[in-house]
């Protein structure tokens, strides 16, 4: 019981000093205010070199230089438009998990909305369709009574 | 639509599908065109490896060269480094950009592995790197002489590379130059 314990803790300390590794570097702001928009703008640009994942995760070289470089910017005191456009000039839309809307990216930011709309339409078509098949409208006048007679009866047995 | 047709609804969506992650096996996600594409050279203001003086934009364009960025730490370039030297021996003119490096490493493996470069800009802490977008070594650039920036490769530039893509650039470049 007690090796089990031990190894227990020899796996759980492994991991803990793996997560603690993930972001070496710490960075003092001179407010709280650059701080959040320090996180929220490293949450929101890519590290070019692996695609998957943001500046602020990345532990590639080039994700702790642009880190580096967002905190300078920031402490000198661009806006974050500034900073992204910055990034953008050196680096393509690609580095912005937010692409702005031009020709390239028109596809990225209208398809879900296109394919929202057309599932909205499919569903009020199939749902009219499947309305029109059962109307009672369609019913016979003698149909009609015989339904309203199953179903009193059907009722009244109840 | 038909009934009969409805049925294939089904075999039609898949073979979509297939076709589309099909075309996604075939593309190399790491394949980004650079930001600087037809915009020049950024300028900077950098030491020559191993020199007393001091290069800008100006002391490296004026001809058709390669720019490639190297590091001693980077393994594929020492892969590549081979490659580079046939080419400058063919004549091709290829300026280094020492990229995020100790001078004295990078000197001694010039020295050791042979020196490519018609000349070798010491970006230490990699700001012309920043400039140029440049996310890994090695990466290569194809430079026209108004110090335009026309392509950029990211990875090992071997025959094939040089065959199938920066060749045909060059050689169009030059042609257009002659015209």
């Amino acid at each position: 019981m007690k090796r089990l314990r031990v190894a227990l803790l020899i796996v759980w300390s492994a991991l803990v000093a793996v997560s603690a590794q993930a972001v070496i570097e710490t960075y003092e702001f001179s407010s709280p205010a650059l701080e959040e928009r320090y996180q929220s703008l490293s949450a929101e640009l890519r590290c070019p070199k692996c695609q998957n994942q943001n500046i602020a995760d990345s532990n590639a070289p080039i994700a702790q230089d642009l880190r580096k470089l967002l905190y300078e910017q920031l402490e000198k005191g661009s806006t974050d438009q500034e900073i992204l456009d910055y990034m953008v000039a050196r680096y393509g839309e690609f580095v912005r998990y937010r692409p702005s809307f031009d020709s390239a990216t028109a596809a990225l930011w209208l398809a879900p909305v296109i394919l929202l709309l057309g599932g909205f339409g499919l569903l009020i078509l199939t749902v009219r369709r499947r309305g029109d098949a059962v109307a009672l409208d369609s019913l016979s006048a003698s149909d009609k009574d015989q339904l309203r007679s199953l179903v009193d009866a059907a009722e009244k047995k109840a | 639509m038909a009934p009969r047709l409805k049925l294939f609804a089904p075999l039609f969506i898949f073979a979509l599908l297939a076709l589309l992650l099909f075309r996604g096996l075939s593309l190399d996600p790491r394949e980004m065109p650079s930001a600087l594409i037809d915009k020049p050279l950024p300028d900077f203001e950098l030491a020559s490896l191993g020199e007393q003086r001091m290069l800008s934009r100006e002391d490296v364009t004026g001809q058709i060269s390669l720019f490639n960025v190297w590091a001693t730490w980077c393994v594929s370039c020492r892969v590549e480094h081979p490659y580079l030297q046939q080419l400058a021996d063919a004549g091709v003119p290829i300026v280094g950009v020492n990229y995020k490096d100790e001078d004295a490493a990078a000197m001694q493996w010039l020295q050791d592995l042979g020196n490519p470069y018609t000349v070798n800009i010491a970006d230490r802490d990699g700001t012309l790197g920043l400039d140029l977008g440049v996310y890994g070594a090695p990466e290569t650039y194809v430079v026209d002489a108004n110090g335009v920036i026309r392509y950029r490769h990211v990875g090992v530039v071997d025959e094939r590379v040089w065959r199938s893509i920066l060749e045909p650039i060059v050689l169009e470049l030059t042609a257009a130059e002659i015209n």
